[in-house]
């Protein structure tokens, strides 16, 4: 198995069998795979909604911190992406 | 107290969403498989859906919040309008799930579910050798399969494999999982046969013994911890040898919504044979009310229903009193506890079946295969049982 420990300069992108999507009936991003369904918090949603294969983590975070006014948000993001990479909803 | 509280509720204030929608686009196939979950009656049942209903029902089940969409039959690939159902499908923000024999799965038509945007396909396979495939599903259909698989790798699907284990088949254990290997299949699903329908016809001739599960397990976990990560494997252990139920469909009307071939609405793809309950058609009602408001999607929602032990059981939050057409089925009452359960006053049936599946091999030749002259004879001898049921 690939290491799953992202650093700032690894660029997350999407498993190819997951689908990352807003559903309006349940008011939440969703990562939908077959036969299965994950239901995000909106942190998470936020997060993967940047992990577009050309981003790395540092610039994911630049645009999370911008986007909520916030800062130090580095440990957290690549926390949820070591969880998300184990999952393997996320690639390197 | 809060528990009994909840029971009084109005059960569809509470319901969410179908997030699964299965769309059994027809009840015809080339197969015959001996275990087929279709309704052994299907040639009493009316015309089906045109491609128009299909998309109407797509539609207002993506509004009702439905995400995963399987399509499957029958065998859908019979139905040449199934590109114009994906392609709507994948523009509605299904997941879309192509759920096939494979029969029918050309190169030509991949590439054409790949350009209408098909996630994914689950393909079944009934044994690894070519006599017994062929003689399930009473076809030469195995080379065909193997075929398939590399066509579908080709374009870049994961190679999902779904192989129904029974009394027949579970012992080729260790070649079904070579096979498997070999073919280089990333998910394989070891789904032990349901008695339902069809299966249930054939039940004393495809109920494994214990021994024959607790070997097949065996192998398939030495199996598991030899190729690690290249392969996922399932292996899902038949009810008959549970001492607790199922939690279909993860509760009655809760999460998963059918729809037949002909358009009937259904909480599960085995409710229709439920006596005492009518199920709308698509044809005569909107969705969101058949899902919310209708009496058959209401009459096992909740746990109002239940009788003892369920009714007071623990877990009856966990397993919702297991399967109702199991119930039904074996109990002859739909709000029994599934006979699954070893806590069921009807456990005995199930103990039964097991201790004739101990006795030796019955005669084979008895099987009866899904088709239609077989689902015609069958359908006469429920018309002719249905009076008693009343």
């Amino acid at each position: 198995m690939a290491d799953a420990t992202p650093s700032l300069h690894s660029v997350p992108a999407l498993a190819s069998m997951f689908r990352f999507q807003w559903e309006e009936a349940q008011q939440c991003h969703v990562l939908l795979y077959p036969e299965g369904m994950i239901k995000l918090n909106q942190s998470a949603g936020e997060i993967l909604k940047l992990c577009d294969g050309e981003r790395d983590v540092a610039a994911i975070v630049a645009a999370l911190e911008a986007k909520f006014q916030a800062s130090g948000l580095g440990g957290d993001v690549l926390e949820f992406l070591e969880v998300a990479h184990g999952n393997r909803w996320i690639r390197y | 107290m809060a528990i009994a509280g909840s029971a009084t509720e109005s059960a569809s204030a509470r319901c969410g969403p179908p997030l699964w929608l299965l769309a059994e686009v027809t009840y015809r196939c080339p197969l015959h498989c001996v275990f087929c979950y279709n309704p052994v009656d299907y040639t009493r049942y009316g015309e089906e859906l045109t491609t128009e209903e299909w998309l109407r029902v797509l539609r207002e089940a993506r509004k009702l919040g439905a995400a995963q969409l399987g399509f499957s039959g029958g065998e859908p690939l019979v139905r040449d309008d199934l590109e114009i159902l994906v392609a709507e499908a994948h523009q509605l923000g299904y997941y879309t799930n192509l759920i096939t024999s494979g029969v029918g799965l050309t190169e030509q038509r991949i590439k054409a579910f790949k350009d209408a945007g098909l996630d994914h396909i689950q393909l079944s396979f009934q044994d690894s050798t070519q006599e017994l495939n062929d003689f399930l599903t009473h076809t030469r259909t195995f080379d065909l399969k193997a075929r398939v698989i590399k066509v579908v790798r080709a374009y870049g699907y994961p190679t999902v494999l779904n192989v129904v284990l029974h009394r027949l088949n579970i012992d080729h254990i260790e070649q079904i999982l070579a096979m498997a290997e070999a073919m280089g299949v990333e998910y394989l699903e070891l789904a032990n046969t349901q008695f339902y329908a069809w299966a249930m016809v054939n039940r004393d001739l495809l109920l494994p013994t214990r021994e024959q599960v607790e070997r097949a397990e065996a192998v398939t976990n030495a199996f598991r911890q030899r190729v690690g990560d290249k392969m996922r494997v399932f292996f899902v252990v038949p009810d008959y040898y549970a001492k607790r139920p199922k939690a279909c469909m993860n509760g009655w009307g809760s999460v998963f919504l059918t729809i037949t071939a002909d358009g009937v609405a259904l909480p599960c793809h085995e409710a229709r044979q439920l006596p005492g309950l009518t199920f709308p058609n698509v044809r005569e009602a909107e969705l969101s009310w058949i899902w919310n408001e209708s009496p058959g999607f209401n009459a096992y929602r909740g746990d109002a229903w239940m009788k003892e032990p369920c009714k007071t059981c623990p877990e009856r939050s966990k397993d919702f009193g297991g399967c109702r057409c199991q119930a039904y089925l074996l109990t002859g009452d739909a709000t029994n506890a599934d006979p699954a359960c070893d806590l069921s006053p009807h456990h005995h049936v199930i103990e039964e079946a097991v201790l004739r599946a101990a006795e030796p091999q019955p005669d084979v030749r008895k099987i009866v295969f899904r088709n239609d002259k077989n689902s015609r004879a069958l359908s006469e001898r429920r018309v002719l049982e249905e009076p008693k049921r009343q």
